[in-house]
């Protein structure tokens, strides 16, 4: 579904992804692991369109989206919740919701997925009129997936969802994942937490200062060498 | 000239001041930058009402309403040229620009009409009112009322409308509200419309008030709506509108009461003790500088 070939990104003069190729395919959970500095933030943030690649390609189910403005790439489908949740933590529950769905015209489909959202997160349904920024973090996560989910994606960009989290919230946040991925949204997931990661994904790709080192069905990459001693020790 | 009179006079100023101190601070809340053009817009505002009250039979209400109109495409159209470029850059580099689109503006008008004041046709004449013994003016009635008015337009704008939820979006974060597919250049230079349109009106009202406009008749009335802008909390809309009234009644008070020499020191003076004891303004909460 998504194809990124031989991607480079540069930050001034650093070479940050030196000619990164890897593929999410449609259905499917895949992964992007590797240590804090490896680079896989730049590539989720060049994959939406918010830094431009100095080379490379990025396909979309075949339509290129290399370097295209970001409300462009999300109206293709992808949406992207990114590191640090970002929720806009001076607008309620339900305005963080609505600006999820900026791009939509159909307000029936809107208010449908406003319940959608509330179904699968029942406690920001609790917390509709509050600030964002009063939430807890696992809550403030759920209202990123939430906000990410109101354009109705056919894919999901997530950066590091279970950062800052307890372990019982990051066992949540990680069934959300397989369920939104269940109602047929394809999912790139990024993480540090190797191991969590893992245990979900259909395929994983290993990432080391900027280049893919390894790649695997989710399962066998436990077992990986390269993982193990780089990230799960 | 007793207390409540030179209460009105403060209030009508503080009007003004207010309408172009949400200039400031909308600009600063979603595009980071202190836009030091902001006050010539309101001379510019002045002169293109001038125009249109010399050369057509326009109406007080659509002379405003043209003005504003105008002033708000210049403003769109000094951002897009001389700011967006500078976008992603220094704040020096953009603070600079804005201090040179100020001149830029100054020494344009001062060519087309020359230096000496021109005289503003009265365009709220007549008696208002009479309140518990004070008369109210005309045109301070009209002043407030159209204030108060675009305030209240202003607030449901941005607090209901999904064009002002993306401001406000973009202004908390503008990479997150990319994400959501906003055209941050939009939200961008609809921000400086509504600026601009509202020194416009602002400028009419004043210009009304004090009827003889000249090229550099911004700069001091500029500084004046900053300062209410800081002392009410940059970047928050109710803090302009209430630092705007504070700052036109304590003119006026102390105009009034203790010098007219004075004015301009103690309201400096002003917003050093306001930034010594609560630095993030009056509404503004103490946020620490994200890095």
């Amino acid at each position: 579904m998504l194809k990124v070939e031989d991607l480079n990104v540069y930050y001034d003069k650093i070479h940050a992804i030196k000619g990164a190729s890897f593929e999410v395919r449609d259905g499917e959970i895949c992964t992007l692991i590797g240590a804090n500095g490896a680079g896989k933030t730049t590539i989720l943030q060049t994959i939406s369109g918010l830094l431009q690649p100095k080379s490379g390609k990025i396909t979309l189910d075949g339509s290129e989206i290399t370097g295209r403005a970001p409300n462009k790439i999300l109206l293709q489908g992808l949406a992207q919740v990114p590191e640090g949740r970002r929720v806009f933590s001076k607008m309620t529950v339900l305005e963080n919701l609505e600006m999820g769905a900026y791009t939509r015209k159909d307000a029936a489909g809107i208010r449908e997925d406003y319940e959608m959202v509330f179904q699968s997160f029942p406690r920001l349904k609790e917390r509709i009129h509050q600030q964002a920024g009063t939430l807890s973090g696992g809550e403030q996560q759920m209202l990123a997936i939430g906000r990410a989910l109101m354009s109705r994606p056919r894919m999901l960009l997530l950066d590091e969802p279970s950062m800052g989290l307890a372990p019982i919230l990051v066992d949540e946040i990680f069934s959300i994942i397989r369920q939104v991925n269940q109602s047929g949204v394809t999912v790139l997931l990024v993480e540090q937490n190797a191991a969590k990661a893992l245990e979900i994904a259909h395929y994983s790709y290993v990432l080391a200062t900027g280049q893919i080192v390894s790649s695997g069905e989710g399962k066998s990459m436990l077992t990986d060498s390269s993982v193990r001693s780089a990230y799960l020790g | 000239m007793d207390f409540a009179q030179q209460l009105i006079n403060g209030i009508q100023l503080g009007s003004i001041y207010a309408l172009i101190a949400i200039g400031y601070t909308m600009v600063y809340g979603i595009a980071k930058m202190i836009n030091f053009a902001h006050g010539d817009i309101i001379m510019v505002g002045s002169y293109i009402a001038l125009m249109i009250f010399q050369n057509t039979g326009l109406p007080v209400w659509g002379v405003i309403a043209a003005s504003a109109l105008a002033s708000a495409l210049l403003g769109m159209a000094i951002e897009r040229l001389a700011y967006k470029p500078l976008r992603g850059g220094s704040r020096m580099s953009a603070l600079i620009t804005t201090i040179g689109v100020s001149i830029l503006l100054q020494n344009v008008f001062l060519l087309l009409f020359g230096s000496s004041p021109k005289p503003f046709p009265a365009a709220f004449e007549g008696e208002g009112f009479t309140l518990a013994g004070v008369p109210v003016s005309r045109l301070t009635l009209v002043t407030l009322l159209v204030t108060l008015l675009l305030m209240v337009l202003l607030t449901l704008f941005v607090g209901r409308t999904k064009l002002g939820k993306a401001m406000r979006a973009v202004s908390e974060d503008q990479g997150a509200a990319q994400l959501m597919g906003i055209n941050i250049d939009t939200s961008i230079s609809l921000t400086f419309a509504i600026g601009s349109a509202l020194a416009a009106v602002a400028a009419v009202l004043y210009s009304s008030t004090y009827p003889l406009i000249n090229p550099y008749m911004g700069s001091m009335l500029g500084l004046k709506a900053f300062i209410a802008a800081v002392i009410g909390g940059i970047g928050i809309i109710p803090g302009a509108m209430l630092g705007g009234f504070i700052i036109g009644i304590a003119e006026a008070l102390i105009k009034g009461y203790i010098s007219s020499a004075l004015v301009d020191a103690i309201v400096f003076s002003l917003l050093i003790v306001v930034l010594i004891i609560k630095p993030s303004g009056l509404l503004g909460k103490n946020e620490r500088e994200k890095v």
